[in-house]
């Protein structure tokens, strides 16, 4: 445990520059991860996501076998898969069913593909639990730009697509484009899955897509400020599960769902507080009715 | 502007394959009138909405909406859909402000002010301010639904669509909801089409009826649609409606035509 705590050490790791790649990796997907969690859980994609990231490791693994990049393959699996997800009514009633069988039949054929490489295990088990230390600069370059891409897109269908997200049949009726935002949503999701597959693994982007938002849910109705809550528990989250895996050289994955998981803990418990003893009394609808008629 | 009506339906039919719902529709909703769309289930209430809203095309004939074709005035449209459980996490103001620029593309930051000014008006039309910033979903229906009000009306349109808005509502928020929505048609001179199972709520705001039965119609004031020889002909079944204390009530040989409002058959005479 001394090594968790030995300063000096960290002084020396922050100055390579590997590790100062990872950071900024892991500072790019918890802005990511906290921007796009609150809209995935309002439109109860938690498990949408698990599938995309599962077949981003896929297209991963299949770039690897093939002898390209694996940063490109897992973008290209994890898009393709938004697609085809997004393509799916999220109304249909067996839509979890659908995702569940795809996501199984990626994961099983990725595998394979796997087991076919002829290199290191090291790049075998990177791919499911996260390799961020094996992130290089080109790989940064590729991140930042699809990071700063899926913001802008964002930025500018925003409101439009939180609408379509909690409200869609008013949104429909208000001329909002629900259909399409929906397969542009995926979309970016399927970019900031791909990114989250190299640093934290497949296996476990749900903890920062997902657990930071979900938490920020317990504690506001806000969505401004679910939104940057969401973001701040990412980058707690990311940043320090790599800071706190570095010593010891423990896997990242381990520290970032530890954490995201105790914020998580922490948001349910503030919530459930504050739902029963800091509650609005309300007033019978009848007593409410007249300052409602006459107003 | 005042001579374009706010809905005209020309020669309206709308079908899904080999099934007509109806055929024939004209009607023109002027401005401030308030029009109410009754019929059995699978009658096309809701679809005649669709069509307006451009989400369903009109199988032949025409129809225009706020002047234009439908789809295409839908930001001067107000829409109230039927109280659901909304388990968003939202709040009551953020719900209102979607109806005022949730369709606006970008930031919005510009105009963050005058958005806020508006909503907090909206709010207090409908008596909305305790509960404003509570989580939607911890809101009662009636709450709920005077929220959808506020949300229909924020962005001042000029033609209201209600889709059901009573139902599942007490009778004292029936009356909260359709006070506001008829205040508003008076103060604003707004369109009002109000689909719904049952006109009693609503008896005394209504200009009109569209009664629509098994692809046949009928138009007019209340008292010409509702009485029994009308209906009869439109169910072509024998229809008796009553009118007990100031309120309509339809008895027929069908269950279809009671719908689902059981308090009728306490109310039928023996």
């Amino acid at each position: 445990m001394d090594r968790l705590f030995d300063w000096d050490l960290y002084g020396r790791l922050f100055a390579l520059p590997y590790v100062q790649a990872a950071l900024v990796a892991a500072a790019i997907l918890g802005v990511l991860a906290g921007v796009l969690g609150p809209l995935i859980v309002s439109r109860n994609m938690a498990f949408a996501v698990h599938g995309t990231s599962e077949l981003a490791f896929t297209g991963g693994a299949a770039a690897l076998l093939l002898g390209a990049d694996v940063g490109h393959g897992a973008l290209a699996g994890a898009i393709v898969a938004a697609l085809v997800l997004g393509l799916l009514s999220r109304r249909s009633s067996d839509h979890d069913s659908v995702i569940g069988a795809v996501l199984s039949f990626g994961l099983g054929v990725g595998v394979l593909l796997l087991w076919f490489y002829p290199g290191r295990a090291a790049n075998k088990f990177g791919l499911l639990v996260g390799q961020i230390v094996g992130v290089d600069f080109a790989s940064i370059a590729l991140l930042a730009s699809c990071g700063i891409g899926v913001l802008l897109v964002l930025l500018v269908i925003y409101r439009p697509l939180l609408f379509a997200s909690v409200d869609p049949d008013v949104a429909k009726a208000r001329g909002v484009p629900v259909g399409m935002l929906s397969i542009v949503f995926a979309v970016l999701v399927g970019v900031a899955t791909a990114l989250g597959v190299q640093t934290v693994g497949a296996l476990l982007v749900l903890a920062l897509m997902i657990t930071p938002a979900a938490a920020a849910a317990r504690v506001t109705a806000s969505p401004l400020r679910a939104t940057v809550l969401a973001v701040i528990f990412a980058e707690t989250a990311a940043l320090g599960g790599f800071i706190l895996s570095l010593a010891p050289g423990a896997p990242v994955s381990a520290f970032v769902t530890g954490i995201s998981f105790l914020i998580y803990l922490v948001c349910w418990t503030v919530g459930r507080g504050r739902g029963r003893v800091g509650r609005t009394p309300r007033l019978p609808d009848a007593v409410q009715l007249h300052g409602g008629v006459s107003g | 502007m005042s001579e374009v009506p706010a809905v005209s339906l020309r020669d309206a039919t709308l079908g899904y394959g080999d099934r007509i719902l109806w055929s024939g529709l004209n009607l023109d909703i002027e401005r401030g009138e308030f029009v109410v769309v009754l019929g059995p289930n699978g009658s096309g209430k809701t679809s005649l909405l669709r069509v307006l809203l451009g989400l369903q095309p009109l199988s032949s004939g025409t129809v225009r909406i706020v002047g234009e074709a439908p789809g295409r005035g839908n930001r001067r449209i107000g829409y109230i859909p039927q109280q659901r459980a909304i388990d968003a996490p939202l709040r009551g103001r953020d719900l209102v402000g979607l109806g005022l620029d949730g369709h606006r593309w970008g930031t919005g930051l510009s105009r963050i002010r005058e958005r806020r000014e508006k909503v907090d008006q909206a709010l207090a039309d409908v008596g909305a301010e305790a509960f404003a910033k509570a989580p939607v979903a911890r809101l009662s229906g009636g709450e709920q639904q005077r929220l959808r009000v506020a949300q229909a009306l924020v962005s001042d349109p000029e033609v209201l669509l209600c889709d059901e808005p009573l139902l599942s509502l007490d009778l004292a928020n029936q009356r909260v909801v359709s006070s506001l929505i008829d205040h508003r048609r008076r103060s604003a001179d707004t369109a009002v089409l109000f689909v719904t199972h049952e006109i009693n709520p609503v008896l005394p705001l209504v200009d009109r009826v569209l009664y629509l039965v098994d692809g046949r119609f009928r138009i007019g004031r209340p008292d010409e649609v509702m009485n029994s020889e009308t209906l009869s002909e439109l169910y072509r079944a024998k229809i008796d409606v009553v009118r007990v204390r100031g309120q309509i009530h339809v008895v027929g040989a069908q269950s279809a035509v009671c719908e689902d409002q059981p308090h009728h058959l306490h109310e039928e005479p023996a």
